[in-house]
């Protein structure tokens, strides 16, 4: 695939003489060539906004609408369903709004982003995690629990 | 024998014995502002993580209330709501703005900018009579832990609007002055980013403040 994307690359631009067999031993990460980060900024569209605007727009009603008029029975469903409809909307915005694509400035944008939410995942459900059993680890505080 | 001087010996140095060398060693000309996009998107990670590490925190402590009021007594979502709405308006508004701008329409952009920037005022102040009630109402950052990491989370996000739309007026000055030219696209571009950053972060915001709140 990355030999595949080489060769493409080095026939389309200007060919360089080094540059030739497929194959060549390219340390740099692959689609990384010398005109790389030209292709970053797809060209933003009318109908892309669009998409993404009505996309968005029914993922927040729904949420809302869940939690307000309480149509699931139960809270735990509820929260599980504005989480999940929460995380695709993240997701639409990414692609629509901020135009998030794989070979964006050559693949970095996406590696960036990748690094982030590992980070942000651990972050959150590690404090969680930790912090839950923590709380249900202390002496009770509330005079009503006291044997 | 070709394949074998390829692989042992460094990109350019065409079979003269060297030690090999494992970088880049021709570095190409970048044009000016090539990074920026780039750097920036790393600034907005780097930004994500302070939203993380105060969701985070909320996280934790939004469950003490400090026998203080709940999210359930405080929270309004119609006016979250509106809230949200407003936001969700000001990024398809910037989407046109940038749109005006690849066709080098300099006055329907600052048009489509200012509509953006009058949402966003239009959030800063629903947020803002939202806090000044809840303050009004007792519920002040001190009074317990929810809602001192209520305010800061919340308030973090808020401030990154303030100056967004500060951001806002300074490049509507700036293409006033200066025209659409390549450094001023530029930045519109990266001011992009951060708004939609800035919407996709209040996606977390309602869901897991708001919702997830008066769901409790």
């Amino acid at each position: 695939m990355s030999t595949d994307a080489h060769a493409s690359h080095g026939h389309a631009g200007h060919g360089h003489a080094g540059h030739g067999h497929a194959g060549h031993g390219h340390i740099a990460p692959g689609g990384h060539d010398d005109h790389g980060h030209g292709g970053g900024h797809p060209e933003s569209t009318l109908s892309g906004y669009l998409t993404g605007f009505v996309l968005s727009v029914i993922l927040t009603a729904i949420p809302f609408w869940l939690v307000m008029s309480g149509v699931l029975e139960s809270k735990e469903a509820t929260a599980i369903s504005i989480l999940a409809i929460g995380a695709v909307q993240i997701v639409v915005h990414m692609i629509y709004f901020l135009h998030m694509t794989p070979s964006s400035e050559g693949g970095w944008t996406l590696m960036a982003l990748i690094f982030t939410v590992v980070m942000v995942v651990i972050t959150l459900t590690g404090s969680l995690w930790v912090m839950y059993h923590l709380t249900t680890n202390m002496m009770p505080m509330d005079p009503s629990q006291l044997p | 024998m070709t394949a074998m001087t390829a692989s042992t010996s460094a990109p350019e140095a065409g079979g003269v014995k060297e030690t090999p060398v494992f970088y880049v060693a021709d570095e190409h000309e970048h044009g000016e502002g090539g990074s920026t996009q780039l750097g920036f998107w790393l600034y907005l990670m780097s930004d994500c993580l302070i939203f993380a590490v105060l969701f985070a925190t909320y996280g934790v402590l939004g469950g003490n209330f400090a026998a203080g009021p709940s999210p359930k007594d405080l929270f309004d979502l119609p006016l979250v709501a509106v809230n949200t709405s407003m936001l969700l308006f000001s990024s398809i508004t910037y989407g046109f703005a940038v749109l005006e701008m690849q066709k080098n329409r300099k006055q329907g952009m600052l048009m489509w900018l200012a509509i953006t920037m009058m949402f966003g005022a239009a959030f800063i102040g629903i947020e803002l009579f939202e806090f000044t009630h809840m303050i009004l109402e007792g519920a002040t950052p001190q009074r317990s832990a929810f809602l001192s990491s209520f305010f800061t989370l919340v308030g973090t996000h808020g401030l990154h609007v303030t100056f967004g739309i500060i951001w806002m007026i300074t490049l509507m000055v700036q293409v006033m002055k200066f025209g659409l030219n390549e450094p001023n696209k530029r930045r519109i571009l990266c001011l992009s980013m951060f708004w939609h950053f800035l919407d996709v972060v209040w996606i977390g915001v309602f869901t897991f403040v708001y919702l997830m709140g008066v769901l409790r």
